[in-house]
């Protein structure tokens, strides 16, 4: 039980092992002479390195290869059916790369051929249209970065601290830049004079894996910012990211964001699939629960330092950073506290928050070894203040597992290591 | 099978007491939570764009902003995709089952990772009992005890079930198979005979359990409020810590980062001895190629079966060393009679039969695959197979 910790602390010994024996790399050059690293004609500096095309298409220098997506074994019951956890805490900026953005099968990833693809439109529309990924291919595009987080992100610590990393307990998110066609094109394509009214309206929106998930969304948000999304960061999305067309419903949670869409039916109601009455509703203290919660409400994580990423470099300069996030729109302020919500201080944000994308935030500050008890607080643009867990819980009881938005503490300790802890 | 996150790792460990005194001990240790600042006049939710809806309403021009991509879509196709089920019985087919065939139909198909009697199995879904227990601390969440319709589960079974052979029931199977689910939860009786004629007569206990999304009432207007800066709480104590619980994955590639050697090899520059004799070694073996092909096929079956490092039995026994070995012989595993009693040994032939046509093969065998359609994929997973001792 006591190893818990045990590779990312001896990977945190090692490392304060190292600054410790010369406090910090430049200081040791000036206690113990000059540095080899200077001095010596290094072998990179003598002969060549790898020539073009070494790697057709790039992965991560070796140095990097703990900077991956990591499972909880004991969350589900097979990969297949299952969640892993982007490294953030090993991140910066603001844009996921897709080879580490978290993934969430129902029945795994399923590989797919642009040529084998097929969309279909119908219900209560004029025309039922059928599309290639081709035909996608030649309406207008648009371009936008949102971030997509599982309703389920922090659900593991509900009922009090679990899990230790930013990775494992805020890692349930991503943020890319899409291109894709409106969804609100294709549905003027197939015409929905066939639908009436339309404020009563849903649009049902299901994958072509064997999970065969499907959510409905009402027809206002289908009309407003949904996407219909082939590409991700300037490249096809990752078969683990629904390749070759998945759905972006920005702000709203992840399950939405269909993979592998393969149709869109216009409705007069809600299917009330699986995943939107026996998952992805929340119980209340009474027993009572809540459906439809589709908005990711306000958020934010410190990911550095954090119990994966450990102060190594000893007293003095310090960057907090973390990112935040909101459903409701763009990130107006993050503030910062190092005693655990006792005083706070407002933090940099990287620049100006945009709609339902991540923001990055920076707190440049010194740090003199004392105990710390981290916590971020996000603001958006509706004035919602991320809640605490308390807060929280006061409102919906400890049976919840989704939509858990709460301030997180990290406890850092003099030693410069962090652990994931429940603050009153 | 498992969509649901078992989200408390305390209970898959066995640790439900640690958890529980954390907590317990969390509770005593608040400090008393601090007041909230004071709620200023609330600022209005943004609104979402229902002007959008109202635009689209009085656009009615045919044809207005249309690209003339895509081609209409036939009746059959809409007729193989369009299977979704609604609460009011819209998109039921004609068909019924009975809880007598769904026993059967059950325990052949869904058993395995459900339980015989819908109580699951590991960390399978359970979908029959809890009933009361929504508000209890831990609650049980079943097609008996939470979902509000009983279209939910037809719906679902039809289209997604079972796991990892999906789309293989007939409508009167599924029928028969949900009327089980219903008998597990005691919502009707042995002799109920579940069709889409009194699919509606059916009452779900927790029909009335939902209420939709109120955050903007009761969140929203507390929580969009100006946050306190300074002196915001008296005291702060750490109520509870994390590595208590000691449920966090070892980080593995951690260990590979760091401890990598620092030099590298540039390119592969002479001593390739050792290398090119092992690469012999390999060759006597199967063609690496098709035991890669074996691999991806071997996504059809792991949702049951394991095999290499530490491979246990779950659904489907373990596979380690099984081209060769005995029929119905891993230890632990609770065969089938069919297979239990067969004689013989899985050679490459016997073991391409089975998978050609697993109940054709074994009548009776618990295996729920329906088969691999390609010759080409039985002997690549066969090939992948037998490189596993």
């Amino acid at each position: 039980m006591s190893d818990m910790l045990k590779p990312s602390r001896r990977a945190f010994l090692r490392a304060s092992a190292a600054a410790a024996a010369g406090l910090t790399a430049a200081g040791a050059a000036r206690a113990n002479g000059p540095d080899p690293l200077i001095t010596e004609v290094q072998d990179w500096a003598t002969v060549f390195g790898d020539g073009v095309d070494a790697t057709p298409y790039g992965l991560p220098i070796q140095y990097e290869s703990d900077v991956v997506r990591r499972n909880v074994e004991w969350l589900t019951a097979d990969t297949t059916s299952s969640i892993n956890f982007t490294p953030i805490h090993a991140l910066d900026g603001t844009i996921t790369p897709q080879g580490c953005a978290f993934e969430r099968h129902h029945s795994g990833a399923i590989e797919l051929r642009k040529e084998d693809y097929r969309l279909m439109i119908n219900g209560l529309v004029d025309t039922p249209l059928v599309f290639t990924y081709a035909d996608l291919e030649r309406f207008p595009r648009e371009n936008h970065v949102y971030f997509c987080e599982c309703a389920a992100n922090t659900g593991m610590e509900w009922a009090g601290a679990q899990l230790n990393g930013a990775q494992f307990t805020h890692g349930m998110i991503h943020n890319m830049e899409y291109t894709g066609v409106s969804l609100r094109t294709l549905l003027n394509e197939a015409g929905l004079g066939a639908a009436g009214d339309l404020a009563d309206k849903w649009v049902y929106v299901e994958g072509a894996d064997a999970s065969s998930n499907g959510r409905s969304i009402p027809m206002d948000k289908a009309l407003d910012d949904v996407l219909v999304a082939f590409k991700a960061n300037g490249e096809a999305l990752r078969k683990e990211h629904g390749y070759p067309v998945r759905l972006v419903v920005p702000g709203w949670e992840g399950n939405m964001w269909v993979k592998w869409l393969r149709r869109i039916e216009v409705m007069p109601n809600a299917v009330e699939s699986r995943e939107e009455t026996s998952k992805y509703t929340d119980t209340l203290a009474d027993g009572t629960s809540r459906k439809w919660t589709w908005v990711m409400d306000a958020k934010s994580v410190v990911t550095s330092p954090s119990p994966q990423a450990p102060i190594t470099h000893g007293a003095g300069p310090l960057v907090i950073t973390g990112l935040a996030w909101s459903g409701h729109g763009a990130i107006t302020r993050v503030d910062v506290s190092k005693d655990g919500g006792k005083t706070w201080e407002t933090a940099r944000l990287a620049k100006p928050g945009e709609k339902m994308a991540l923001t990055r935030f920076y707190l440049d500050t010194e740090w003199n070894g004392e105990d710390m008890l981290l916590q971020s607080r996000a603001m958006d643009e509706t004035g919602y203040v991320q809640p605490t867990k308390a807060q929280l819980r006061e409102v919906r009881g400890e049976n919840s597992i989704y939509h858990n938005n709460c301030i997180q503490t990290w406890h850092v300790k003099p030693n410069g290591e962090a652990e994931n802890v429940e603050v009153s | 099978m498992s969509k649901s996150l078992n989200l408390f790792g305390g209970t898959a460990l066995g640790t439900v007491a640690v958890l529980t005194m954390a907590v317990n001990f969390a509770d005593r240790n608040i400090a008393g939570f601090p007041e909230n600042p004071p709620v200023m006049t609330a600022i209005a939710p943004p609104v979402v764009s229902s002007g959008l809806v109202a635009a689209a309403n009085a656009s009615t021009g045919a044809g207005e902003g249309k690209f003339g991509l895509g081609r209409p879509a036939l009746a059959e196709e809409i007729a193989a995709w369009d299977l979704d089920v609604s609460p009011d019985g819209t998109g039921l087919p004609v068909g019924s089952g009975s809880v007598e065939d769904g026993e059967m139909i059950f325990s052949e198909n869904c058993a395995v990772c459900h339980g015989e009697f819908a109580e699951g199995v590991d960390n399978w879904p359970e979908l029959a009992g809890g009933e009361g227990t929504l508000a209890d601390a831990d609650p049980v969440k079943t097609v008996g005890s939470y979902w509000p319709y009983l279209s939910t589960a037809w719906d679902y079974v039809h289209r997604s079930m079972p796991y990892g052979n999906a789309q293989t029931l007939t409508n009167d199977e599924v029928y028969a198979i949900v009327a089980y689910i219903l008998y597990s939860n005691f919502i009707v009786d042995d002799d109920f005979v579940l069709s889409n004629e009194n699919f509606l007569e059916v009452e779900m206990p927790n029909a009335n359990g939902f209420i939709i999304d109120d955050r903007a009432e009761t969140e929203y207007t507390i929580w969009r409020t100006e946050p306190c800066m300074e002196n915001c709480k008296e005291t702060v104590e750490i109520t509870m810590r994390a590595t208590v619980l000691d449920v966090t994955p070892e980080e593995e590639g951690a260990e590979a980062a760091t401890e990598a050697p620092a030099v590298v090899e540039t390119a592969a520059v002479a001593e390739p001895v050792g290398e090119a004799a092992e690469a012999v070694t390999a060759a006597a073996g199967p063609d690496p190629e098709l035991v890669a092909a074996g691999e991806k096929v071997f996504g059809k079956c792991k949702a049951c079966h394991q095999v290499g490092d530490g491979a246990q039995n779950r659904s489907g026994p373990a596979l380690n060393g099984i081209v060769g070995a005995d029929i119905g012989s891993v230890d632990g595993f609770k065969y089938s009679k069919t297979l239990a009693e067969m004689e013989g040994n899985w050679t490459p032939e016997n073991l391409a039969a089975f998978l050609a046509d697993p109940r054709g093969y074994a009548k009776g065998t618990k295996m729920s695959f329906a088969g691999l359609k390609s010759d080409d994929d039985i002997a690549a997973v066969s090939a992948y197979l037998s490189t596993f001792e």
